[in-house]
């Protein structure tokens, strides 16, 4: 395990016959109570892909039931089961060729993070730009893995913009992602850039909306909505 | 889920908040919680009162309809009971108040109900199926307040059906009538492979329980 | 806090997509058809299943026209069974590779 912020955690899970995932894809992870209770929810891979092992990202949902356990008692070593990888839609692959655009919000940052890192080994180059919404500097995750990836590549670009509270001397955006915004960061649309856009559902689809504006086209925009904190279920 | 009975334990887990079982008044497989989860087939209707009414239907004829003062006029009753999900929570004493059914068919001038099944129909299209026998004597309402409020939308407002001896998908939020039918036919989660009657004193949850 | 307080502070369950059901449907069909293109049979609009709305859970997965807000596809699965009703999905379209 490994937090990320005051109110998120990585977790890193090792499965017997695990073959790897492809950049987007989810797990379901069900959870069983000593007195047979159970819940389940999703969490996108976060990790490049690799035999046996995987990362999550959970952010702590204040009241919810998984979460608040996945990011405080749960320690190296516990067990639970997990169902995937799933999903067949919001994935990536090199073979798609295509400039990335990347937008996630909060937690929404997991996936494209999956996308990052196999983009780094096999499509180093690829014009990519990444535009990450969160409320506040803390809540901006994987902040150290952003700036590696960038540093390593000038193809790729990173743009943050905070909805709640920026420190003195912020220099990227202060409000929620609008057409003006992707109007300045957005790829040239003659390229035909992908887009994959991930968060809570209001800023999914708020984002998406915008894109479409912009001259994205609906075919060219993916989209994964979670929970309003983050949580898939 | 597709829940398999062997899954491993995961240490420390403990989920919602809930409180040990007291077997007399919880059904098996059960686990008690003071919060109330909120759980919806579609997104909140928001039917406005001077749209709203409740209907008894019997095929195409329908056989009475009340506005909603109307229904307010009605005697009003209030019922404290246990609810029981089927996704396994239990919400001990609940308050709810509302017009029973046995005053609704009073009120519509019916001695007895035509038939032996009703279909409840909500706005938004949820429907669920139900034995007249289930919803006479007292055993069910149609509410419009929780502990003492009116119905929040997100909780089935302004009016749900509250029928506590059944598993709580039987309670149809937004309910807006009830369809005399003479064959016992499934409605929508019945159909999915949930229980035609749901008795979660004989834990019957699925078909085939 | 008492009870009708956490009546009234739940929050609207949360609306997902038709990512979150692929684990399901991918038991049903074998492959995963978050890709599939779904013709909504009410409005004829057409849009991947990943971007169908969800609602229903936990009981199952309710999926709706995120244009005309028709329900779609109806799953649910227990025991060791899978039930499923797409009768208002007038065309499936996905690529097999």
């Amino acid at each position: 395990m490994r937090d990320e912020a005051p109110h998120a955690r990585s977790l890193v899970l090792t499965v017997d016959g695990w073959q790897g995932h492809e950049a987007g894809q989810h797990v379901d992870v069900r959870l069983t109570a000593a007195d047979g209770y159970q819940a389940q929810r999703s969490y996108s891979i976060s990790s490049a892909p690799r035999a046996s092992q995987l990362e999550l990202l959970v952010d702590c949902v204040p009241d919810g039931e998984v979460s608040p356990y996945l990011t405080g008692e749960a320690r190296a070593g516990d067990r639970f089961e997990l169902r995937g990888p799933i999903g067949g839609y919001f994935v990536w692959t090199p073979k798609y060729g295509r400039p990335l655009l990347l937008i996630a919000g909060g937690s929404g940052i997991a996936p494209l993070a999956s996308i990052l890192a196999v983009r780094a080994v096999a499509a180093r180059g690829l014009p990519t730009q990444v535009l990450y919404s969160a409320r506040t500097p803390q809540d901006v995750l994987f902040k150290e893995r952003l700036e590696d990836w960038r540093r390593d590549d000038p193809a790729l670009a990173v743009s943050l913009t905070l909805t709640r509270s920026a420190p003195a001397g912020w220099t990227g955006y202060r409000r929620r992602i609008d057409a003006a915004m992707l109007r300045e960061v957005a790829l040239e649309t003659s390229d035909k850039p992908i887009a994959f856009v991930c968060g809570p559902t209001t800023m999914v689809e708020a984002a998406a909306d915008a894109l479409v504006s912009v001259g994205y086209p609906a075919e060219r925009i993916r989209t994964e909505r979670f929970g309003p904190s983050g949580e898939s279920t | 889920m597709g829940i398999d009975e062997t899954s491993p334990v995961s240490r420390g887990f403990v989920g919602r908040r809930r409180s040990p079982a007291q077997a007399e008044r919880v059904p098996p497989g059960q686990y008690v919680t003071s919060d109330f989860p909120v759980l919806s087939a579609g997104p909140t209707p928001h039917t406005p009162l001077e749209q709203w009414s409740f209907a008894l239907q019997h095929g195409t004829e329908r056989i009475a309809e009340w506005s909603w003062p109307q229904f307010q006029g009605l005697k009003q009753t209030r019922v404290t009971a246990d609810i029981h999900c089927v996704t396994k929570w239990s919400k001990l004493d609940t308050h709810w108040e509302g017009v029973t059914i046995d005053t609704l068919l009073e009120a519509a001038g019916l001695a007895a109900a035509p038939t032996s099944y009703v279909m409840a129909y909500s706005d938004g299209g949820y429907t669920t199926n139900l034995p007249m026998a289930d919803l006479l004597k007292g055993r069910a309402l149609v509410a419009t307040k929780f502990d003492d409020t009116p119905l929040a939308p997100a909780h089935g407002g302004p009016a749900r059906l509250v029928v506590p001896h059944l598993y709580f998908w039987k309670s149809a939020k937004w309910v807006r009538g009830l369809s005399f039918i003479t064959q016992d036919k499934p409605g929508f989660w019945e159909s999915l492979g949930y229980h035609m009657r749901g008795d979660p004193w004989k834990e019957q949850r699925y078909a085939g329980d | 806090m008492n009870a009708s307080d956490d009546m009234n502070i739940s929050p609207e369950p949360s609306v997902l997509d038709g990512n979150a059901a692929a684990g399901l449907l991918q038991q049903i069909f074998a492959v995963d058809i978050t890709r599939a293109g779904i013709t909504c049979g009410a409005c004829e609009s057409v849009q991947p299943l990943a971007s169908l709305k969800l609602h229903g859970l936990p009981m199952g997965y309710i999926l709706s026209c995120p244009q005309c807000h028709a329900i779609l596809i109806r799953a649910a699965a227990h025991r060791q069974e899978c039930w499923l009703d797409c009768r208002a999905v007038s065309i499936l379209r996905l690529t097999i590779e």
